[in-house]
């Protein structure tokens, strides 16, 4: 059979060096922004500060609470440790802490995705399963995740479990109601092409509507990723004695302002951090979903 | 196969098909009546009125749907499911976005346990066959309409259908690439010795490319008329012959677009 070509427009070398550089461009516009809005924030707390209406012991500008980083870090030291704490080994704390915390919110997240999805698909797969969670899943889902904290602690005690927990419990339910609705709204022709292809009930779930799916849930996951550092920060204040979390009550506590920022600076950082690698994940998992629907800065 | 199913026997046959749908207005009839044979390698055409049921008679044959009244039979089996001996071709897009253009293709084939390896070597060579020999590993995002509508029938060719169903496949695309795409059509219809069940809405494509025409009344669907076309390939759109055939399906198919608009204003 003589084949009719249809001839896919060859771009010419010019005009990739004109993208490179268009992007270049768009991107240092980005920087610019970013660094105007913050110092313009930095700026009126300074100037607040500078003007005397602000009280340096309740509103510490960055420059104050930012200084001094050494010091800061001292209150991470393992409060065991009697007298001063070196700087290296305050600096290992620090790190120490913002990984135990980072690594509860991505055991908790990973479950919860796993689980939450594994719990939807079933529910749509097997009907009398579904009929049989789903009035109860429903009733549940309403409930604050602060509300599980005493739970969490009653059954794991102290330490990773009971955090973990909170981050599984805040998604999971509402991760499993937004699995079931995106499986029902998968788009009709795609299940139609998967049927006429002859996809078994089984296979239909595995490779039409799951990766159907996926991409939405990803972005429900991202959305509930401030949630999940949430109720981390509030399972350690409370229960866990250990954590960003902790640091926070324990700024509270000793009434030392400067540290409660410093600390809320660092929470800002890493949560930031971690929805960028969530969103670099995206983009290579998910590769077929084109960046103006991943959502942007 | 079946002894009693002869080379004559024709491949699809339509008795008395009937689909309606209950909704809140009450009664929705799509089809009524339907009686309708296929040859083998036969070129069919439906024409109608927009909402006269096309799509639903195409939707009934591959099994997505099910008849309300009648039968289908496809090869002399009746049609309650779908099957790969009944290929069907969307309008729109139909292709996974996340899967390239040649796993897609050879979707079916993976679906029946085809090794990968094995795969990727039939995916070229269909590919290859709809002229998009050097697409496989692209997104179908990276493909024009009439490029995605090529790729689409390859994956149905995959499964070497005896019947492919097409709901107005080439509506997206521009006059030139459509044209382009019947001349394409009618080489993959010679070349794979299947029947074809095409929907349009254009006249000349319809005398384009049928061996018959066949024209729906309004809502219910009934057969108005069958209009067989008796002209030679490749077909000459500015011969008399042509003109007098499309002005005559033009007649018929006016008077049902007049009578389906009459009826939308009484609803209203
Ligand atoms: N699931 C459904 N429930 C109720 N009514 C339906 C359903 N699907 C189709 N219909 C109705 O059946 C009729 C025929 O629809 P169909 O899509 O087959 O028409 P068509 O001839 O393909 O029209 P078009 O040329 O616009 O594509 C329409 O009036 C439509 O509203
Ligand atoms: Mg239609």
């Amino acid at each position: 059979m003589k084949a009719l070509p249809l001839t896919a427009g060859a771009l010419p070398a010019v005009a990739s060096t004109t993208a490179r550089r268009l992007r270049a461009v768009r991107g240092l516009t980005i920087v610019i922004w970013w660094v105007l809005s913050l110092g313009c924030f930095a700026g009126i707390w300074e100037a607040a500060w500078a003007l005397g209406w602000a009280d340096p012991l309740l509103l510490p500008p960055p420059h104050i609470f930012l200084a001094r980083f050494s010091d800061q870090a001292q209150a991470f030291a393992s409060n065991d440790v009697i007298g001063e704490v070196s700087a290296d080994s305050a600096y290992v704390a620090l790190l120490t802490t913002i990984v135990a915390s980072s690594l509860r919110v991505l055991a908790g997240l990973a479950l919860g995705f796993t689980f939450s999805v594994g719990m939807g698909l079933l529910i749509r797969y097997f009907r009398p399963f579904g009929n049989l969670t789903l009035p109860t899943i429903t009733l549940l889902a309403p409930i604050s995740p602060i509300a599980w904290l005493p739970v969490a602690i009653f059954i794991f005690g102290i330490g990773n479990p009971p955090a973990i927990f909170m981050v599984f419990i805040s998604l999971f339910f509402v991760m499993t109601l937004s699995t079931i609705s995106q499986v029902d709204s998968v788009s009709r022709t795609f299940l139609n092409v998967g049927a006429i292809m002859g996809a078994s009930r089984r296979q239909l779930f595995l490779h039409v509507i799951v990766p159907a799916i996926l991409p939405s849930l990803f972005m429900t996951l991202r959305m509930n990723l401030f949630g999940a550092w949430m109720v981390v920060l509030v399972a350690e204040a409370t229960g866990v004695g250990s954590g960003l979390g902790q640091i926070v009550m324990l700024a509270r506590n000793t009434f030392n302002s400067s540290l409660s920022f410093f600390t809320m600076t660092l929470i800002g950082l890493v949560g930031f951090l971690f929805d960028v690698a969530l969103r670099q994940v995206q983009n290579r998992v998910l590769f077929w979903v084109p960046p103006s629907a991943v959502g942007r800065l | 196969m079946l002894d009693t199913i002869s080379a004559k026997a024709p491949l699809v046959v339509c008795r008395g098909v009937g689909k309606s749908w209950e909704t809140k207005g009450g009664t929705v009839t799509a089809l009524d009546g339907i009686d309708l044979l296929v040859d083998r390698r036969e070129f069919v055409v439906f024409l109608g009125p927009s909402g006269c049921g096309k799509s639903t008679l195409l939707y009934l044959i591959a099994g997505l749907e099910a008849v309300t009244s009648g039968t289908i039979t496809s090869g002399g089996l009746e049609v309650k499911v779908p099957g790969t001996d009944r290929g069907l071709i969307f309008q729109e897009s139909s292709l996974f976005p996340w899967m390239s253009v040649g796993e897609n293709v050879t979707f079916g084939l993976k679906l029946r346990g085809m090794k990968p390896e094995e795969r990727r070597g039939i995916a070229n060579e269909l590919l290859r066959k709809v002229g998009l020999g050097d697409a496989a590993d692209k997104r179908p995002d990276q493909l024009s309409g009439g490029m995605r509508q090529r790729a689409a029938m390859a994956r149905a060719l995959a499964l070497r259908p005896e019947v492919l169903l097409l709901d107005e496949p080439f509506a997206a695309l521009d006059v030139q690439t459509r044209s382009k795409m019947q001349d394409f059509l009618i080489e993959v219809w010679r070349d794979s010795g299947a029947s074809m069940l095409f929907v349009t809405h254009h006249i000349d494509e319809a005398v384009g490319l049928a061996d018959r025409v066949v024209v729906f009344t309004s809502r219910p669907g009934r057969i108005k008329s069958i209009v067989p076309v008796d002209l030679p390939r490749p077909r000459d759109p500015r011969s008399p012959e042509f003109h007098a055939l499309s002005d005559h399906l033009t007649d018929l198919l006016r008077d049902e677009v007049d009578r389906a608009f009459a009826e939308q204003e009484r609803v209203r």
